[in-house]
């Protein structure tokens, strides 16, 4: 009975709405639907509208967050005792040398002493090594170190010194041991040079790069072309100078400079300069072949002075170097000497005997490199010196040989950058800087650099 | 004879470069967006001296003896910083023997030190190709950030050049009115560029993209500071059937071919945007550069 009931009422409550459909009301349900529909509607544009909100507060939050990331990154630097480390540098350097003359039989005829009388070495070598570190001392001052190995596993102090920071009205002074601001080649380090081995000229006068531990100090003019003029005093510690024990000042340098540019796509520099320099009583010594064809030592005592004009000229169409760029520059140096030649300085023949000797010679370069692709170049160089003119005192006249003979050397070369701190160079060159001997040097030549950015000068 | 030399040589520089102009105020800015802004604060009271050209790629550029010569003679020192102009600014600021622009001092500004920087990256090593480590220093293609920068630019020079002060005070007010009302104008012209993905040729787009709510979609170098080679551009043109981009940007110094390439294998535009002041022919100040650039942007997604 139950049971039925139940049943019945369940049967009579389904059914009333099916009724009620049944009874057509369907206008009120579309209603309905339409009303659920535009709330949907609505509710999904709010929703739109919420995510874009959200996307641009993801861009502000991005920002915010890179700031965050910036700030804390200055926050995370080392505040141990490591934190005021100076920049450094290393560079890398090697050469595969291929030369048909004996390397170890180099000598620049007629030029006495023979500077840095390494044409380069046969085979697989490292060149170069560099390690540089530089930083800011104080407020005034910043200090820069270069340390060189070189071919022969030596390590040389290339340049120490402190250089100081804004000293106003347009002076510098540096102190300690630094490459001389004579010349425009000078200066450079080898690695930055544009072929592998230094000019001739640069090679005879100033053994490569001369450096000098002393003071330079420089003034550039308030003018719109760059106007510079620099003084040097130092010891004279390297040829042309050298192992001077005495008191004062032995070596003296003066240059001027000036330069700018000729519209959007040239620059330019001139630059003129002298260095006084005099050797101890122990002079320097060099090889060389006397008037019988032997090989001897003789040894240069005495005074030598040096003046020189060079130029650099950079094309860059609209100044912009990266795909192409030319450069060209040259030097020219007059060299004089006058003190004492001590033939056979070693005693090997046991003939030595000193005597009178003056000199005054000189030599030039010129060169031409051309960016033709962002990351080759191409260049050729030729050097020369002129055998001037030589006075030997009487007594050396049968030991000592004279030559009228002009040293020279046609070089070219073709680098490839892969980027700022690569370079590989393939460079050939006819040395004709012995007389009566041809040598065809071949060079293939890396040049890495490593760790922190450095400027190079123009 | 050498020392009459030197002196002959002397008097003839000295005579050929003349006297200076003692006057104006002498402001040094590496690039010309900053040189733009000084000549916005400055007017006529500063002699703004561009050291580099849109045509110019500002990280390659050599400490020529014509830079070292405006050094010489700044009295203030705008710069973007972020090791931009690490490879030639360092030596002009030795060399110089110019006290008043050395780093600390007030004469020296560097941009990236009133900004927020962007893609600082988390791993430095060269291998990654030429990065910065204090991040993105193309600061100045967002707007508010040349914003930050006029109000540091303009005190500095109210402190270099005091008796000045008021004339850059009222002038940094002019220049704030109208740059806010000039954003919010480039805001509202660059609406339809939101979302659009862009390929651009180096990295240095970020800050633009970032601020019109543009996508980087891809870098035509493979890292920053190295070219394209064709294999890497034709990887790239297959790349982008899966991921298109609307466009490729590149700066007026850069070589437009692979841009140009990838455009017209894939079909969309290559756009050369001024990037800086000078970049164009309506780019003739930074109120130009941003009309210009969204005019460009605007113009290649028609």
């Amino acid at each position: 009975m139950l049971k039925q009931s139940i049943a019945a009422v369940l049967a009579a409550a389904l059914a009333i709405p099916a009724l009620a459909v049944g009874e057509g009301d369907i206008a009120a349900l579309r209603g309905e639907l339409r009303r659920i529909q535009e709330q949907y509607e609505a509710r999904i544009q709010a929703l739109e509208s919420r995510l874009e909100k959200a996307e641009r507060g993801m861009v502000e939050a991005e920002r915010a967050a890179n700031a965050a990331k910036a700030e804390a990154g200055a926050d995370s630097r080392p505040a141990g005792e490591n934190a005021f480390n100076p920049a450094m540098s290393a560079i890398l350097s090697g050469t595969y040398g291929r030369l048909s003359e004996d390397p170890a039989r180099y000598a620049i005829t007629g030029f006495i002493p023979p500077g840095n009388a390494t044409p380069g070495i046969r085979g697989a070598s490292l060149k170069e090594t560099e390690l540089l570190f530089s930083a800011n001392i104080d407020p005034y001052l910043r200090g820069n170190l270069l340390l060189a190995v070189d071919e022969s596993d030596a390590v040389s102090v290339e340049e120490a010194y402190g250089q100081t920071l804004g000293l106003g009205h347009g002076l510098t002074l540096k102190a300690g041991r630094f490459f001389s601001g004579i010349g425009y080649l000078n200066e450079q380090h080898p690695h930055t040079r544009d072929f592998v081995d230094a000019p001739l000229v640069q090679r005879a006068f100033l053994g490569d790069n001369y450096g000098d531990d002393g003071v330079q100090l420089k003034w550039i003019a308030p003018t719109d072309m760059l106007v510079e003029l620099g003084a040097e005093l130092g010891r004279g510690r390297n040829l042309p100078g050298g192992s001077r024990m005495k008191n004062g000042n032995g070596a003296t340098a003066l240059f001027a400079r000036m330069g700018g540019d000729l519209g959007n796509s040239h620059s330019y520099r001139v630059g003129l300069s002298t260095l006084r320099t005099a050797t101890g009583a122990a002079g320097l010594n060099g090889n060389d072949v006397d008037l019988l064809g032997r090989a001897v030592v003789n040894n240069f005592a005495g005074d030598t002075r040096i003046w020189g004009v060079d130029f650099v000229w950079k094309y860059a169409p609209r100044g912009n170097a990266i795909q192409t760029a030319l450069q060209l520059q040259g030097e020219y140096f007059r060299r004089k000497q006058d003190g004492q030649l001590t033939y056979d300085a070693d005693g090997a023949l046991a003939l030595t005997n000193t005597d009178g000797y003056a000199s005054d010679q000189s030599g030039w370069y010129l060169q031409g490199v051309y960016r033709f692709a962002p990351r080759w170049r191409a260049g050729l160089r030729h050097d020369r010196l002129n055998g001037g003119t030589v006075t030997i005192g009487a007594s050396n006249l049968a030991n000592v040989q004279t030559f009228q003979y002009d040293p020279r050397r046609s070089s070219a070369m073709l680098d490839y950058s892969p980027s700022e701190f690569s370079r590989i160079r393939l460079q050939f060159s006819r040395d004709e800087s012995r007389q009566g001997a041809v040598d065809s040097q071949w060079f293939v030549q890396y040049v890495y650099s490593l760790g922190s950015h450095g400027a190079h000068k123009y | 004879m050498k020392q009459y030399l030197i002196v002959l040589f002397v008097t003839l520089v000295a005579w050929m470069a003349g006297t200076p102009a003692l006057a104006a105020l002498n402001v040094f800015a590496c690039e010309p967006e900053w040189g733009a802004l000084a000549r916005e604060l400055g007017g006529e009271r500063v002699k703004v001296y561009d050291a580099t050209t849109a045509f110019q790629d500002p990280h390659r550029v050599e400490a020529r003896p014509s830079l070292l010569a405006a050094v010489r003679r700044a009295d203030l020192l705008v710069c973007a910083g972020a090791e931009l102009e690490v490879g030639w600014l360092p030596i002009l600021l030795r060399e110089s023997g110019n006290g008043n622009i050395q780093s600390g001092r007030p004469g020296h500004v560097e941009a990236a030190q009133w900004a927020r920087l962007i893609e600082r990256p988390s791993v430095l090593d060269r291998s990654m190709g030429d990065v910065h480590a204090a991040g993105n220093p193309h600061l100045h293609l967002d707007p508010r950030n040349i914003a930050q920068v006029a109000t540091v630019l303009a005190e500095r020079l109210a402190q270099v050049d005091g008796a000045n002060a008021g004339y850059y005070a009222a002038r940094q007010w002019d220049f704030r009115t109208r740059w806010e009302a000039a954003m919010q104008r480039w805001e509202r012209e660059a609406m339809p560029l939101q979302g659009v993905p862009v390929a651009v040729h180096h990295k240095n787009w970020g800050y633009l993209l970032g601020w019109l709510g543009m996508r980087e979609g891809m870098v035509l170098e493979p890292k920053p500071g190295v070219d394209p080679s064709l294999a890497y551009l034709a990887e790239l043109v297959a790349r982008l059937k899966s991921a298109p981009v609307k466009m490729v940007l590149r700066t007026a110094y850069q070589s437009p071919k692979p841009s140009q390439w990838v455009a017209e294998k894939a079909g969309i535009p290559a756009v050369e945007l001024p990037f800086t002041v000078g970049g164009s022919e309506r780019a003739q100040d930074l109120f130009g550069l941003f009309d210009d650039t969204i005019a460009r942007l605007l113009q290649a997604l028609r």
